[in-house]
């Protein structure tokens, strides 16, 4: 009997005598940890993406409450309103960063850019820039083995089997950036959303002069500058004969995607022109338009048709 | 028991088909596209510009650097234009264009077939007159010949080995060059001698050329400190660590250069561009190569000029068999497949092989079974399973803590591979992206 006495006595000493040396050690070796990282980790939205440039959203939280300004700072996740409430934690004020999304800009479906080999190497973009130009004689565009496609950790990409050509679902995309990190020949870029999602790009990266891209891409960007010329904001820039459009600068007037003889600047969203068919660009642009109305119904954007 | 490398290695079907085929000439064609970029290293500077005249053997691009190479016209004729045109792997080079008009040398190079066996340039003067006849390293690798010459302070060379292994199979133009001229090319490795200041060479031969063998010892006895060295056929003897091993079994600690062991490696192809250049005063604007491949009408082996349209070398060989699934430059081990026809001979171009279809395509890739035939295959002693696995999951430190960098890319992982895994096309990114993180490093 005594036995069992001693031991549930010594049990207790021992736990006692434990639980103070824990107290006092907790004490000693506290880590004082900012309770509103807890908070602003409520906040954000819990995707890891990485998109932010930190190590997932506990990072991003950390640097968030460390930081002075964190004007610079964007959850492309969540966007304005988890970065509005965590200013509101935070005590700061922001300005609501303009929303991006992810484009593709290159349009050399099978069609308009022909095959002139067959690739037989391993399935990988990466694998297939480091040996050689790519099936087509562009040597800038898609190489269409989807890296970007496997980087998206959102299901916001597939590949288009008919054009071989990556498709951004927009609605899906929150502009982390994995895919413009993935592609290796820079195709993909991030650019600001635009009113009701409307935007105009060059979709083209080809930096060959006019006849060499024009000869492996029909819709390639030949560099001619009508489109720099007939801006009226100076948002048209032309280098190494290929045209960019700086979105910061971009008014949506349109008057671009007309005058391009090649129809490389596309319009995206727009609702369908009512103007005459008067010469010949427009008429062509207006063909154009028809099949990229339709899905902007099916609230769903294809970048590429 | 013949010598051979320690270490792994393979042995592909040798298909020499066009060893027995006299070297021939390929006629000059009406256009050549002469790029500038044919070594490794800077791009050389094109001096001509368009409407120039120029001869045969004129400078038209300076060497831009210490590892860089001198590019002469191969024609004489006017300069159409300097532009970019798509090269073997369809990206867009410089190259200088020249519209080809009768045949016009300069009058500084010895056009005679007279063998000049006294050496009567001094070291400096050899490896001076190599930089300036644009040599580059004739197998495959294209690497300035004269760099490989300047030994570094602080290290001695002790043995001139030539590489005369051509262990691709498929390809014989080394093999030719050694039967058809090798009084050329035992003079050549003199000079190469002298350069270096070693009285010994050793030419590592495979045992698959017993006529070459023959040859060369017989003629060897005139030449002083030449020693044939007959080898085990097995590839990749050709690569340098590989032919240091099998000829003077000494290995190279990973990352360094065969000078560390007190070798330099010339290809035999380089030996009598060397002696042409030396001894001739010809810089290097013709080379010789193979034509081969199991369905076409003539494989044989042609010596042509630098620019010449690989369209040119097929038409000569009996044109384009129907079945071609895949042009390749080089040998079927390390060589690579052209995108066009339209792209010119370079001073790379060891051969040229055209691969039916059903022989062309890969098969299917399926999952690793764990075999470990790579790993004994690999003649760098590394496990290309593993390393394909680590690239394709970015693993970029752990690759480079495996050795991914002594990856020769010989291919002999691939090869064996009873899965038909992709091996060195991971590999090769891999090293790509670790060679980008090293050099970020420094």
């Amino acid at each position: 009997m005594s036995i069992i006495v001693i031991t549930i006595l010594a049990l207790c000493a021992i736990g006692v005598t434990a639980a103070i040396i824990l107290y006092f050690v907790a004490q000693k070796f506290k880590v004082y940890e900012d309770p509103r990282i807890d908070e602003v980790e409520e906040v954000l939205p819990a995707a890891n993406c990485g998109g932010c440039g930190y190590p997932g959203c506990r990072g991003f939280a950390e640097a968030l409450v460390k930081a002075d300004d964190i004007s610079k700072m964007n959850c492309p996740v969540g966007g304005a309103t988890v970065m509005s409430q965590v200013a509101s934690i935070l005590g700061h004020e922001i300005s609501a960063a303009e929303p991006t999304v992810a484009v593709v800009r290159c349009n050399g479906t099978c069609e308009n850019r022909p095959k002139t080999n067959q690739y037989d190497g391993a399935a990988s973009c990466t694998i297939a820039a480091t040996l050689y130009s790519g099936e087509t004689g562009c040597q800038y565009g898609c190489l269409g083995l989807g890296e970007c496609v496997e980087a998206c950790n959102f299901d916001a990409m597939y590949m288009d089997k008919e054009t071989g050509l990556p498709v951004i679902i927009e609605d899906k995309c929150v502009s982390c950036g994995a895919c413009v990190k993935a592609c290796p020949n820079n195709i993909i870029e991030l650019r600001n959303k635009g009113p009701k999602s409307r935007r105009i790009f060059v979709s083209c990266v080809n930096k060959d002069k006019g006849a060499v891209a024009k000869k492996a891409c029909d819709v390639a960007c030949i560099g001619c500058g009508k489109c720099v010329k007939e801006c009226p904001f100076g948002a048209i820039t032309l280098e190494n004969n290929l045209a960019y459009i700086d979105y910061t600068k971009c008014k949506l007037c349109r008057k671009c995607v007309v005058v391009c003889p090649t129809h490389a600047i596309h319009e995206l969203n727009f609702p369908p022109r009512k103007e005459k068919p008067a010469d010949k660009p427009s008429a062509e642009a207006k063909a154009e338009e028809a099949p990229k109305a339709k899905p902007t119904a099916n609230d769903e954007t294809t970048e590429n048709k | 028991m013949l010598k051979t490398f320690s270490l792994g290695g393979i042995h592909p079907a040798g298909n020499k088909l066009s060893a027995s085929s006299a070297i021939q000439v390929l006629p000059i064609p009406e256009i050549v596209s002469i790029p500038i970029s044919q070594h490794i290293g800077a791009p050389a500077t094109p001096v001509v510009k368009k409407n120039d005249e120029v001869k045969v053997g004129q400078l038209i691009a300076k060497s831009s650097g210490f590892v860089s190479a001198n590019i002469h016209s191969s024609v004489s004729g006017t300069v159409f234009k300097v532009d970019d045109i798509m090269d073997s792997s369809g990206f867009r080079r410089t190259a200088i264009i020249i519209k080809v008009d009768g045949d016009e040398w300069l009058e500084t190079i010895d056009r005679s077939e007279t063998l000049v066996t006294e050496i009567s340039a001094s070291k400096e003067e050899i490896i001076a007159k190599i930089a300036e006849a644009g040599i580059v390293g004739l197998g495959g690798a294209t690497f300035p010949a004269h760099v490989k010459l300047s030994v570094p302070p602080g290290k001695t060379a002790e043995v001139l080995i030539i590489n005369a292994v051509e262990c691709e199979p498929y390809l014989t133009s080394d093999h030719r060059v050694m039967l058809e001229k090798g009084d050329e090319v035992l003079v050549g490795t003199q000079i190469l001698m002298k350069a270096l200041g070693v009285n010994k060479a050793i030419i590592g031969i495979e045992n698959n050329k017993p006529d070459a063998i023959a040859h060369l010892t017989k003629l060897a006895v005139n030449y002083q400190g030449i020693e044939i060295c007959p080898l085990k056929t097995q590839y990749p003897q050709g690569g340098e660590k590989q032919l240091i091993s099998a000829t003077i079994k000494r290995e190279i600690p990973s990352g360094a250069l065969p000078i560390e062991v007190g070798a330099v490696v010339q290809n035999v192809g380089s030996a009598f561009a060397v002696y042409e250049a030396v001894q001739k005063n010809k810089p290097l604007f013709e080379r010789i190569a193979t034509i081969t491949g199991k369905s076409l009408k003539n494989p044989s082996n042609w010596r042509f000029r630098i620019g010449t349209p690989v369209k040119d070398l097929i038409d000569a060989a009996g044109g384009l068999p129907e079945d071609t699934g895949k042009i390749i430059g080089g040998g079927p081990m390390m060589g690579k497949a052209l995108t066009t026809v339209e792209v010119p001979l370079t001073k790379g171009s060891s051969g040229l092989l055209l691969l039916p279809r059903e022989e062309a395509l890969r098969k299917e890739s399926k999952p690793c079974i764990r075999c470990g035939k790579c790993v004994s295959a690999c003649p760098m002693g590394l496990e290309p399973f593993l390393l394909m696995v680590l690239a394709d999951k970015k693993e970029y430190e752990r690759l480079e803590n495996n050795a991914v960098m002594d990856c020769m890319e010989c291919g002999s992982c691939s090869f064996t591979c009873p899965a038909n895994r992709p091996l060195l096309d991971y590999i090769r990114m891999g090293k790509g992206k670790v060679g980008q993180i090293m050099r970020s490093r420094k």
